[in-house]
């Protein structure tokens, strides 16, 4: 099975303290240290168990800077065969629709049978892999936890529902999906991992190769504004001995439909 | 000298002379023994080099120490004084039995030097010998068959009880020692009816009963008895010989090299590999042991070793709360895999992953290294560097929960497990008392002494209060010191503990330039596992102290005094971390700190020294989510208060925190107050 994954170079959430700039466009980005997005990082395992077990190949593509190579490397470390990396600067400003433009153009210049991407990005709005799929006209399944080969036209894959139900659909191939985090338990990545893979060429494409202009990746959605939201209201702290606060933690779960 | 019976050699046995038979079981024997340890070197000759022929003197000490003075064994008192008992026996009996066996061909064999007054000391040794190995024997199988205790039990997913083994050999041996005796014992009998010169027999011993019973026997039963005996004891020594090596008794031939061989230097991980320099990591295929022969052949030889006496296990905190780790079995079940796939009959088979087949995952990872193991192991097998490998071999695979990703990724990124920023790691500097300051130091500021802060005590806001102790100590003695700053990275102690072998080497590269820059000539840390690391795990630096070491040496300078402890109803006891105390071997050191606090009062938990219960590790450990019963830290605050202290006194930052999780999820809040030695000090300090 050939399987594209898409993956993105993001602020790591888990450590970093985001703050908003001074000029209040975007956040304070010099201290940062970024990674791949976890969501991507679950659909890039997923890829790697898939093809393990029914054969193929991994390929991981990116849209990003200079610097997103890194996630690129950092996944092929995991096990992904081949890396595309698409940058030209006219993306760096571009909005999700740009964004599921020029992965549809890579897309068309490969032959995949199965399309992943994460379910959302740290810094995203959750938009590319229905966009890709709509563009693509390929069938669409969002917040996939559970992925079986039934044979090599189709899939069936599973998505948790508000409320916790498990739901099973049939879908077939090619197709586009988005993972959800929880899919798997991706593997680690050491340094000694990414030093393997230091030297592996990375192809490069800039729009024209993918045969796009600047036009049709001209941003639509415009960011206006930037904030940390006003503190609310203090919180609430349970009083009494231990048996009394679990008691009234457990009715105040219960009235907000916390457990049933 | 005349005999009343017909020796062994002369008889014959179904037209056969009882020679051929004498010297055809001894080449049988020999030969079926020497095929058998052929069979078993092969894993050994297949595994990893282990560099463990140097310090020739150092390893002969250990040998006298370890195995021929049974020095491990007292630690359980009867079984200790059972098995050196026996092992005693075995010692002396070896000469008799060997002797016994060429006298079966050459019946006026002495063993050279044995002839005259020495041999007759040793006749009386060895029949003593044989009567007190027969002694053990029955009580190691009345403790083995009817007490049985606690730590010999096997769990079931580990296979069948060793009981039976155990008793099996016994019975082997005190057969040995029956028929030897018997054999003295037949022939005195035979000597006195005769009235010829019989041989004296100490009184009291086996052969001297058997020679009262049988002083009115006709002849033809004590020739019977002498031969059978005799053939009997042969028989039995050779199958004896022969099952050594296909279970736990297998000790009996390797302890002396197993001892010889031991790790020498505690507190240390072996590299990747022996003889594959740091520079060299990147071109090695595979990292650590991901199949039996990755291995050093020592390791292999541990294995063999072991006596399943569950001393390991019975001390280990991870066992003991439940985690899915039992070190006795960490052992066995890679013993039996060996078995298996290198079978003394039969083809070898091929290599399979331990992970998956006789290990899981969550059993290599439950290890806190806290050495309790190998402290106790009277063959001093080693399990530290066994699960290290074994992790490595985990990272190399990817195999790591994500619980532990997260801090790994963080350290790789910034340098410490909470994903902090780097700027602000000498944030806690900040709220010192005023006045105090602390200069962080690099090229352009340099200082005598550099307090190593590490990242759980720069990060943790319970744990700053022992860097800002560190801080106001020193600046009470007029010491010249500064911090590293946003310059220190974590040590990387666990994370090479951990088996991110190349993350490690990056965090140590970093640390030594930045150390090397502050141009201090000696480095004070108050975490243990930052010590250790500094200590072994890095090269070119200057010397460390822990800080209690620090701390005694200014008490004895006189630059340190302290206010008494006025409250008379505080009970102290010091709790050691293992880094401090098992890989280190500081035992006095805080002790002697505390006692010079006047007024303190003092007591030691049971489990104390060497062997102290881990309060639940260190560093990585702190991420992990354990498959457990319940924490170690709780067990350790029970401890406490069985002893009546209601003050825990530790000299580490990850102590700190686990046993005051201990006290606060035991209920003993407000009961048992948890410090450190630090806080203590500062506490009590005289400041003029």
């Amino acid at each position: 099975m050939e399987i594209l994954v898409c993956v993105k170079r993001v602020p790591d959430t888990a450590e970093n303290e985001i703050e908003i700039n001074s000029d209040g466009t975007d956040i304070e980005r010099d201290d940062l240290v970024y990674s791949v997005n976890e969501w991507d990082n679950y659909a890039v395992e997923e890829a790697i168990q898939i093809r393990d077990k029914v054969g193929g190949s991994v390929t991981v593509v990116t849209v990003g800077d200079e610097e997103s190579d890194e996630v690129l490397r950092r996944e092929m470390a995991m096990g992904a065969d081949k890396g595309i990396h698409v940058n030209d600067e006219a993306l760096e400003s571009t909005d999700g629709l740009g964004i599921a433009k020029a992965l549809k153009a890579v897309v068309e210049k490969g032959s995949y049978d199965l399309i992943l991407t994460g379910a959302q990005a740290d810094d995203g709005c959750a938009q590319v892999g229905g966009m890709l799929a709509a563009l693509l006209d390929l069938p669409y399944a969002s917040l996939v936890n559970y992925i079986e080969v039934v044979d090599d036209k189709t899939l069936k894959i599973g998505r948790e529902i508000e409320g916790g139900s498990q739901e099973i659909s049939e879908i077939s191939m090619p197709c586009v999906l988005s993972i959800q985090t929880g899919i798997n338990e991706p593997r680690y990545v050491g340094i000694r991992g990414i030093r393997k893979v230091a030297g592996v060429d990375i192809p490069e494409m800039d729009l024209s190769e993918l045969g796009l202009s600047e036009e049709e990746v001209a941003p639509r959605v415009k960011r206006l504004d930037y904030f940390v939201p006003e503190m609310g209201e203090g919180a609430e702290i349970l009083e009494g001995d231990m048996e009394e606060i679990a008691e009234k933690l457990v009715e105040l779960l219960k009235a907000k439909g916390g457990i049933k | 000298m005349e005999m009343a019976l017909t020796p062994v050699a002369k008889i014959s046995l179904l037209g056969i002379s009882g020679a051929v038979f004498a010297v055809l079981i001894p080449l049988i024997g020999i030969g079926a023994f020497a095929y058998i340890m052929a069979r078993r070197l092969i894993p050994l000759a297949k595994a990893q080099p282990d560099p463990r022929f140097d310090r020739v003197g150092e390893r002969l000490k250990g040998l006298v120490k370890y195995w021929l003075g049974q020095y491990k064994h007292p630690r359980y008192l009867v079984a200790g004084i059972i098995h050196i008992v026996i092992f005693a026996g075995f010692l002396i009996l070896s000469v008799r039995s060997i002797s016994l066996v060429i006298i079966g061909f050459k019946p006026d064999f002495v063993f050279p030097g044995l002839g005259g007054f020495l041999g007759s000391i040793y006749d009386f040794l060895k029949d003593y010998a044989a009567t007190f190995v027969f002694i053990a024997c029955i009580v190691a199988a009345i403790r083995r068959g009817i007490f049985t205790p606690e730590r010999y039990k096997v769990p079931e997913k580990y296979g069948k009880d060793h009981t039976f083994e155990a008793l099996f050999v016994l019975g082997l041996i005190s057969s040995l020692m029956i028929f030897e005796s018997l054999y003295s014992a037949s022939l005195v009998a035979a000597q006195y009816q005769a009235g010829l010169h019989p041989e004296y027999l100490p009184p009291l011993t086996i052969a001297w009963f058997f020679a009262k019973i049988l002083k009115g026997a006709p002849r033809g039963l004590l020739q019977f008895l002498n031969t059978a005996s005799y053939f009997a004891h042969d028989l039995t020594f050779f199958f004896f010989l022969c099952f050594l090596p296909f279970g736990k008794h297998f000790h009996v031939i390797t302890s002396i090299f197993n001892v010889y061989f031991r790790k020498l230097d505690r507190g240390k991980v072996k590299p990747v590999r022996w003889g594959i320099t740091e520079e060299e990591l990147d071109e090695l295929e595979s990292f650590g042991v991901k199949y039996l022969e990755d291995f050093t052949w020592k390791h292999l030889l541990d294995f063999y070793t072991c006596v399943d006496c569950g001393r390991c296990a019975d001390n280990c905190p991870a066992n003991t709360v439940g985690r899915p780790l039992i070190p006795r079995f960490l052992t066995i079940k890679a013993r039996d895999h060996i078995f298996k796939r290198f079978p003394v009959v039969g083809e070898i088979s091929p290599r399979e992953p331990l992970i998956g087949t006789i290990y899981e995952e969550d059993e290599i990872w439950s290890c806190t290294t806290c050495g309790a193991c190998e402290e106790e192991c009277p063959v001093l097998n080693e399990y530290i560097d066994k699960i290290v490998d074994l992790r490595r071999g985990m990272v190399d695979e990817g195999m790591v929960p994500q619980s532990l990703q997260k801090p790994l990724n963080a350290l790789t990124k910034r340098g410490n497990p909470y994903g902090k920023m780097e700027k602000k790691r000498a944030d806690w500097t900040k709220s010192l008392p005023e006045g105090i300051k602390v200069p962080v130091v690099g090229k352009k500021k340099q200082v005598e002494t550099l307090f190593f802060v590490d990242s759980a005590t720069s990060y943790d806001e319970r744990l700053n209060e022992i860097a800002r102790a560190v801080v106001q100590i020193m600046t009470v003695c007029e010491e010249d010191f500064g911090i590293l700053g946003k310059a220190e990275k974590d040590s990387g102690h666990e994370v090479r503990r951990f088996g991110e072998e190349m993350l490690f080497q990056t965090l140590k590269e970093h640390n030594i330039d930045a150390i090397l820059s502050s141009g201090a000539s000696r480095i004070v840390t108050a975490d243990p596992h930052a010590y250790n690391a500094l200590k072994k795990d890095y090269e070119g630096i200057p010397p460390v102290e822990h800080i209690s070491e620090y701390i005694l040496r200014k008490i004895k300078e006189g630059r340190l005094r302290f206010k008494p402890i006025d409250d008379p109803t505080l009970v102290f006891t010091y709790h050691d971390p293992c880094y401090l105390g098992r890989h280190n071997l500081l035992y006095d050191v805080p002790r002697q700190v505390l006692d010079s606090i006047p007024g303190l009062k003092r007591v030691e938990m049971e489990r104390c020294r060497d062997r102290s219960f881990c309060c639940g590790g260190g560093g990585l450990m702190l991420f992990y989510e354990p498959v457990e019963e319940q924490r170690m830290g709780q067990v350790r605050v029970r401890m406490a208060d069985e002893v009546g202290a209601n003050r825990i006194v530790v000299a580490c930052p990850f102590c700190l925190v686990n046993l005051e999780d201990g006290v606060k999820t035991t209920g003993f809040e407000g009961k048992i107050q948890v410090m450190d030695l630090t806080e203590l000090i500062l506490k009590q300090l005289i400041i003029e």
